[in-house]
């Protein structure tokens, strides 16, 4: 099936946990970390990094842009 | 595959664009400003006229946006963007210029400013913010505004009879003859900001053909303002803005839809 995989990147500290990422992530890779950053917010983490595609979703809604997103062909 | 070997620079196809500083955005989480904010710096890389675009920023929550766009940015007094957008768009014709504005700013203290410059068919880029409350003072009432919204000047929700209705001041534009480009978007999801960008595009592409004046509005979240969580502020809009403000097309090429 999936011939893509990919990889985000969360700057944590530029992250202000919104969870904005989370519903768009189709595949419900993104989970919220229990640590918490300088600022005192949660951060997302990759809680299931097979399932992700690189589909750019979270990056896109980011209002802080604290993600990078990587995709490589399989 | 291991996440290293994906996590290389050959293989990076999404990352913050540099025409947006390291300056930590001074708004709220979950804010749409900060999403509309990377949205037009995103074009503007993409456009490669970095050294041709002029923004206005307004006064409001996004009163700093100049601190957060690496490009030429002026400041404009409460609602007067239009009016120095015009200013400077008359003196350097060749630039794009742009102004950012929210609710308060636009269709409140600045809609004598925003309705002559639309009617005048000024050739910027009006971005109109519309989370129908004014955010950084509080969370008082602002024009757009919705009816029985509850809001820290009208506690009791806002009443039609005695406050009037919310102001549709993007339908009220797109009938001026000057304007040539009207639509209305939001950022709480992917393909929305999909949509987004492909509009505020457009309207800058407008400006380099002289087509005339492009307001892009965008309906966002004011998470602080309205008492919610992030996510719970985006169910809401969905549910009570979207209905009174439909997004869409409202005039494309100069011709109503």
């Amino acid at each position: 099936m999936a011939k893509v995989k990919g990889a985000i990147v969360v700057d944590t500290e530029i992250c202000k946990g919104c969870e904005i990422c989370m519903p768009v992530c189709l595949d419900n890779v993104i989970s919220m970390s229990k640590e918490v950053n300088r600022k005192g917010y949660h951060y997302p983490y990759m809680s299931d990094p097979e399932a992700c595609n690189g589909c750019t979703n979270c990056a896109l809604v980011c209002p802080d842009r604290a993600i990078t997103v990587y995709r490589v062909k399989v | 595959m291991e996440i290293l070997d994906i996590i290389k620079s050959e293989n990076q196809v999404f990352c913050k664009t540099k025409l947006m500083t390291d300056t930590a955005l001074s708004y709220c989480p979950g804010c749409g400003h900060g999403t509309v904010h990377n949205i037009i710096m995103e074009v503007i890389e993409e456009m490669g006229i970095v050294e041709d675009t002029i923004g206005v920023a307004p006064v409001g929550c996004s009163v700093l946006a100049y601190e957060f766009m690496d490009i030429d940015m002026t400041q404009a007094a409460h609602g007067r963007a239009p009016a120095v957008a015009t200013a400077i768009t008359r003196t350097w014709p060749e630039k794009y210029v742009f102004t950012y504005q929210g609710d308060g700013d636009l269709a409140a203290i600045g809609t004598a400013e925003t309705i002559h410059a639309c009617n005048r068919g000024e050739n910027i880029v009006v971005i109109f913010v519309n989370n129908g409350i004014y955010g950084m003072t509080g969370g008082q009432m602002a024009p757009t505004t919705l009816p029985g919204m509850q809001t820290s000047t009208s506690p009791y929700g806002r009443e039609i009879e005695t406050m009037g209705s919310p102001l549709k001041i993007t339908e009220l534009v797109a009938n001026l003859p000057g304007v040539y480009y009207v639509t209305r978007h939001a950022v709480h999801t992917h393909k929305h900001a999909r949509k987004a960008k492909k509009a505020i595009r457009k309207a800058f592409e407008n400006t380099r053909l002289n087509k005339g004046l492009s307001f892009v509005e965008i309906v966002s979240n004011c998470n602080a303002g309205w008492k919610m969580n992030p996510i719970e502020s985006n169910e809401w809009m969905v549910d009570n803005m979207f209905p009174y403000f439909p997004l869409g097309d409202i005039k494309v090429n100069g011709k109503l839809k």
